[in-house]
């Protein structure tokens, strides 16, 4: 069985008293996103401060690959700190430094690197999180949700191994949220660290999120992979998860996945015999697209498709909703095959005409350099009996899926 | 969190603690036994706010050896240089109008007390002597706590407040070594240099008042004052500036840097109660180490 790289076993921490933690057993394992989730209070931010050494459990050990930290030595446990970053809830940029000088301080103090080369790498995750504009600027000088751009930007250049991320989407909009959490997934594939966070932007952070750990009651009320705590039926977890999701995705106005469910129970309770029902699963390689246009580019051309998916369908009676990073599940009651695969058509045509001149101004502000990509949208067009669950048609969709619409951004330069 | 958890644990900090022992006195009720049940409590008291006060002047030596082994470390030299120009630097001014203004108080004063023991030619000796032994380097001191200690207080506590601190450990960075290290380091440079600048300009306010003004001999002013003073006056003023430079700076950060600890006030509040003890606290302790560094160079 694997180690975990971090492991509580039965921590419990009070304040004045108060039991914050109670007997926490978890795991959290190497090169996973692992999401933390529960009510205010709960002791989220708590836990993040005990993996990170600003806390000390008042009972209970925490282990790092499999050692206790109270056995360390005080050199050890240095080693293991530095290869932790701590993303604050309240960002905790350095308020007489300018956003260059707080992204660039930790190689600063802790490195020999040259300044050059400090100023050079603090340069690219300025860029990275599109905060050129705001490079000489004072951290009470930027919005709320700049401000935790600069925080993100200032874990993150150190490349550390294990990144605690407290709350990094709060304050942002639907799409900077999502351009977050894509750029925390692509860091973490690019540079393999292991991500622990704490958001409450369900379906978003479900959907990057390998495993996920609800507190509940000062204890854990879950741990494992998300679609677990779906089929957990603890009637309070399962409200609260609900309550979270909402009834629409804030970043494409589809359905959330709970109003989804609603609608397609509702669709099957009111058919007839003999009604035939057809589902399309549209999808987007948000991480190719992330690659090539970078990471607001990647979210717009998701948001545009899942606007228009919504706008098109709903029309017809269709109904759809996000189902992973970037799949988007629609179903079409009173629809054959034949007659679902007109409607795809046509909305493909759509598609191309009215994104492509969006994408391709997000696109030439992103590439200065003379250069052309392709975005591929696929869909798989498939019948459905009432029997099918709603994972089955997701299966059933992948299996089917083919381009549909091709956008080319010609910039005038290679195609990539 | 944890250490304020540990320090309501401390006798001290427990209010209520020698009333729940006393039983009635919980509910506002006098022991039946009168007085002799009153003593228990005040020895309570006593002792516990011994064990604060010696509790707290230990934590204070542990944070100045960590703060001050610090200093030596790599990096330091950049922090240090800007802390030695706000600290030193920018107090210039006012340590000049202050040591001025002393020093024409003191030609005035000594002027008019020496002229009735007709020693009026001894107005030299009198100003330099008071001066580099004792006013210099006191009220300097004191100046430097107002202005750069208050604001050293002030500031750390701020970064207590706002995580930044926790920031800072969150990025390997020691905040002992970043934030205290470089302000104690500067304060015992700054306060020597500063104290020499305080005397040279106070000697001229005598010479301005006593020569100038009331008309005493220049060359017998400046004869007395040259004739006077010895290296041990010098170097007794330059130790005490070393050891007030010591005693404000690590006064001052240690209260800004534990104000989240603080029992009478929170966030705001708290940095605006640690920036009072800080100077209050330097101003005391400077007046009490000034009488035992006398005693000792005496």
């Amino acid at each position: 069985m694997e180690t975990p790289l971090i492991e509580f076993r039965n921590v419990t921490k009070r304040f004045n008293g108060k039991t914050v933690l109670d007997n926490i057993n978890l795991s959290i394992y190497e090169n996973q996103v692992t999401t933390i989730i529960g009510k205010s209070g709960t002791g989220k931010s708590v836990l993040l401060k005990h993996i990170m050494g600003l806390l000390k459990p008042d009972e209970g050990t925490i282990l790092f690959q499999g050692k206790p930290v109270n056995k360390m030595k005080k050199a050890e446990w240095e080693a293991h700190r530095r290869k932790v970053a701590y993303l604050f809830q309240n960002n905790a940029l350095l308020d007489s430094m300018t956003v260059l000088d707080n992204v660039a301080f930790p190689l600063r103090q802790t490195t020999n690197l040259s300044k050059a080369e400090i100023e050079k790498r603090a340069m690219k995750r300025i860029d990275d999180l599109e905060l050129a504009e705001a490079v000489g600027k004072f951290p009470s000088e930027l919005s709320g949700g700049m401000q935790k751009r600069v925080a993100l930007a200032r874990a993150l250049v150190t490349d550390p191994q294990i990144v605690l991320f407290d709350e990094p989407t709060t304050g942002q909009d639907p799409i900077r949220k999502n351009m977050i959490l894509s750029m925390i997934i692509h860091y973490r594939k690019k540079y393999g660290f292991t991500a622990v966070m704490i958001s409450h932007d369900i379906p978003d952070v479900f959907f990057i999120s390998d495993r996920v750990i609800i507190l509940w009651e000062g204890g854990v009320g879950f741990e494992g992979p998300y679609e677990e705590a779906l089929k957990q039926n603890v009637p309070m977890i399962d409200e609260f998860l609900r309550s979270l999701d909402g009834f629409q995705d804030q970043l494409t106005g589809l359905l959330s996945r709970e109003a989804f469910k609603m609608h397609y129970s509702a669709m099957l309770g009111a058919a007839v015999t003999e009604t035939k029902y057809s589902a399309a699963l549209f999808g987007v390689r948000l991480n190719i697209l992330y690659e090539a246009l970078g990471a607001q580019a990647a979210v717009a051309v998701l948001k545009a498709l899942g606007e228009y998916a919504n706008r098109y369908f709903n029309s017809i009676g269709g109904f759809s909703a996000r189902h992973s990073r970037d799949e988007i599940l629609t179903i079409f009651p009173h629809k054959n095959l034949e007659e679902a695969r007109k409607l795809v058509e046509s909305f493909s045509h759509e598609l191309e005409n009215g994104v492509v001149d969006h994408i391709k101004n997000i696109a030439r502000k992103n590439s200065a350099a003379a250069t052309c990509f392709d975005i591929y949208i696929r869909a798989g067009v498939i019948e459905i009996s009432p029997e099918d669950s709603i994972e089955e048609i997701i299966q059933k969709g992948r299996a089917k899926q083919e381009i549909i619409s091709t956008h080319r951004c010609d910039l005038g330069g290679e195609v990539q | 969190m944890k250490e304020q958890d540990e320090k309501k644990r401390l006798p001290g900090n427990e209010n209520e603690a020698p009333y729940e022992k006393g039983g009635p006195a919980r509910a506002g009720v006098l022991p039946s036994r009168g007085l002799s049940n009153l003593w228990p409590v005040f020895f309570a008291f006593i002792g516990g706010w011994a064990i604060r006060v010696i509790g707290n002047f230990g934590a204070i030596a542990v944070f100045f050896f960590l703060a001050f082994i610090n200093i030596f470390r790599s990096k330091q030299i950049r922090e240090i240089t800007s802390q030695v120009y706000y600290i030193g630097a920018k107090s210039s001014l006012i340590v000049i109008l202050v040591g001025l203004f002393t020093g024409m108080v003191l030609g005035l004063q000594l002027f008019y007390t020496l002229v009735k023991f007709g020693s009026v030619g001894a107005l030299g000796s009198a100003i330099s002597l008071s001066l580099v032994r004792e006013l210099g380097p006191v009220l300097t001191a004191i100046m430097i706590a107002a202005r750069a200690g208050s604001a050293m207080a002030a500031e750390i506590g701020i970064l207590r407040n706002s995580e930044q601190i926790d920031a800072l450990y969150t990025m390997g960075i020691d905040p002992v070594r970043y934030l205290v290290s470089p302000r104690i380091a500067a304060s015992i440079i700054s306060f020597p240099l500063l104290t020499a600048f305080f005397d040279l300009v106070g000697i001229i306010g005598g010479y301005l008042t006593g020569v100038v003004l009331l008309g005493t001999n220049a060359g017998t002013y400046f004869y007395r004052v040259q004739s006077s003073l010895g290296m041990v006056d010098i170097r007794g003023g330059f130790i005490k500036s070393l050891v007030f430079g010591a005693i404000v700076s690590c006064i001052c950060c240690f209260q800004g840097y534990f104000c989240h600890m603080r029992d009478d006030g929170f966030g705001a509040r708290s940095v605006g109660m640690a920036t009072v003890s800080a100077v209050v606290i330097s101003c005391v302790l400077i007046l009490v180490s000034d009488y035992v560094v006398t005693s000792f160079l005496m």
